[in-house]
């Protein structure tokens, strides 16, 4: 067969020369890459105590954001949803009431926001798709829990705590 | 002998057999630091600063566990295996010189249990026995893979005690005598007339030949193959639990430790260290020549824990084709070279 490259290379299996076959001097080597590493600087962090920065454009969880004047921003368009590829996001909209401008920025907002944590990929789609910039992947990581269901965060979870408090 | 050298005679071997156990407790620690520098780590540090306290976590730790008996186990040999293990790897420190005599009051204190004059094979008959420790686990534990472990450690260590024995040989022919002491003795300061006096430079083969096979004969890396992990679970201690288990482990630190020893003796010099004819207070230089021959050993096992985390482990059949064919040649033309060396050139 006609080769696909020219990087083909045969593998011959020589015998050991006697230097490598009596193994002390490679068993020195060793010795001596390990004691190069005995007086290296540990890259440990010891976790509790210390902490990993995270990178500037880490993606932990989400949190639906307030504007200026601690409304929210999300008008319940469904973009995020349809934008999520692991179809973690569900909402049920509502209109809003009069007396009710003070709590939400646009006609119509979300009166049921849920996110399946075990289903999210944390990709950032839905970040990108928002045109209220209500929704941005900016918390730490998910915490651990034991029951599926718990996993599942609604409004109480993801909404920003409002300005005044 | 009076009451009070038998009262003398019974600290020192008191003091020895708690100083084995405290380096055998601390070589736990040492091992698990060493790997971890050796790997870019920190170790353990959380038990006090440093971690200095993990080994009394640990005990404490193996105390309380569940002591597992399997049911088809041969109970009393079951129980035999790791207290056979312990007891013979304590017993090997008997007939090390630790020191020059202290003077102290008029008393002479010999720093030595016993000054057999066949120290030489008192070492080697306790460690022949230390396999038994080990087959009598495996075998009693009615278990597939410490069977195998028990029988691996077994064929391992008449291997490799044949190129042991052998390269011992050719250290006795120089120095004449089976005494530990006087091997000691011989090897006083570090140069004399116009070579050195330190055995391991007149018979640097026999040495390397002699540190193999204690690695061999103490089951470490990268002779471990009785405990390997990744072909039989635990080796010959699958089946134990429990302080039993911490007996096999405690065994292989306090022989890793007797070990040493005996390779500071026979071949470093022992408790002699260089320039040490020019302090004139004997009692200081017998205390120095201590503090020296422990220097040493814990070189030693320090270089145990150094190779164990730098050479993989070796396949059996690697293993024997090194011992039968390797080391046991290699031995015996090192004799041939000895004998040839002292008819002529002494």
């Amino acid at each position: 067969m006609e080769p696909l490259s020219n990087k083909r290379k045969v593998i011959e299996s020589k015998p050991l020369s006697f230097m490598e076959r009596i193994y002390l001097p490679a068993i020195f080597k060793g010795l001596a890459i390990t004691m190069k590493h005995f007086f290296r600087k540990p890259v440990t962090i010891r976790y509790p105590e210390e902490k990993r920065e995270y990178s500037e454009n880490f993606r932990g969880l989400h949190s639906l954001k307030r504007d200026e004047q601690g409304r929210e921003r999300c008008t319940a368009c469904g973009l995020c949803a349809l934008s999520c590829p692991a179809e973690a996001i569900t909402m049920i909209s509502a209109e809003r009431q009069k007396g009710e401008e003070h709590l939400y920025r646009e006609e119509k907002y979300a009166a049921v926001y849920e996110i399946n944590m075990l289903r999210c990929i944390f990709c950032g789609l839905c970040e990108e798709a928002c045109p209220k910039e209500a929704i941005y992947l900016d918390g730490p990581h998910v915490a651990s829990d034991y029951l599926r269901k718990d996993f599942i965060y609604g409004k109480d979870k993801l909404v920003e705590a409002p300005l005044n408090q | 002998m009076g009451l009070t050298d038998i009262l003398i005679k019974l600290g020192l071997i008191v003091i020895i057999f708690l100083i084995s156990l405290v380096i055998a407790m601390y070589s736990t620690y040492a091992e698990r630091k060493v790997a971890a520098f050796l790997q870019d780590r920190v170790g353990p540090d959380r038990a006090g600063p440093w971690g200095i306290l993990q080994p009394l976590a640990d005990g404490g730790k193996m105390f309380l566990k569940e002591e597992i008996i399997p049911t088809n186990a041969n109970a009393f040999l079951f129980i035999a295996g790791p207290s056979l293990a312990i007891l013979v790897s304590c017993i090997g420190t008997a007939v090390i010189p630790w020191g020059q005599q202290l003077v102290i009051g008029g008393h002479v204190i010999d720093l030595q249990v016993a000054d057999v004059n066949v120290g030489v094979l008192y070492i080697f008959g306790v460690v022949s026995l230390g396999v038994y420790g080990i087959m009598i686990g495996g075998w009693a534990s009615n278990n597939k893979y410490s069977l195998l472990g028990a029988i691996r450690a077994a064929s391992q260590n008449i291997s490799y005690e044949i190129a042991m024995g052998l390269s011992i040989i050719a250290l006795l022919m120089t120095t004449g005598t089976l005494s530990l002491r006087h091997i000691a003795e011989q090897q006083t300061g570090f140069w004399h007339g116009h070579w050195f006096t330190w055995n391991v430079f007149s018979q640097p083969l026999g040495f390397l030949i002699f540190i193999i096979c204690a690695f061999a004969e103490t089951n470490r890396s990268p002779f471990d193959l009785p405990e390997c992990e990744t072909e039989l679970v635990g080796g010959y201690h699958t089946e134990y639990s429990s302080m039993k288990l911490g007996f096999y482990l405690f065994s292989e630190y306090i022989n890793m430790f007797v070990s040493g020893a005996v390779m500071a003796t026979l071949y470093f010099g022992g408790y002699n260290f260089p320039l040490m004819h020019h302090i004139h207070s004997p009692n200081l230089v017998a205390i120095l020549g201590v503090v020296v021959l422990f220097a040493k050993i814990f070189f030693f096992i320090f270089f145990f824990m150094w190779v164990r985390w730098t050479i993989p482990r070796f396949r059996y059949d690697q293993l024997m084709d090194l011992g039968w064919k390797v080391l046991i040649p290699l031995s015996i033309a090192n004799i041939v070279i000895t004998g040839v060396w002292i008819t002529y050139f002494k």
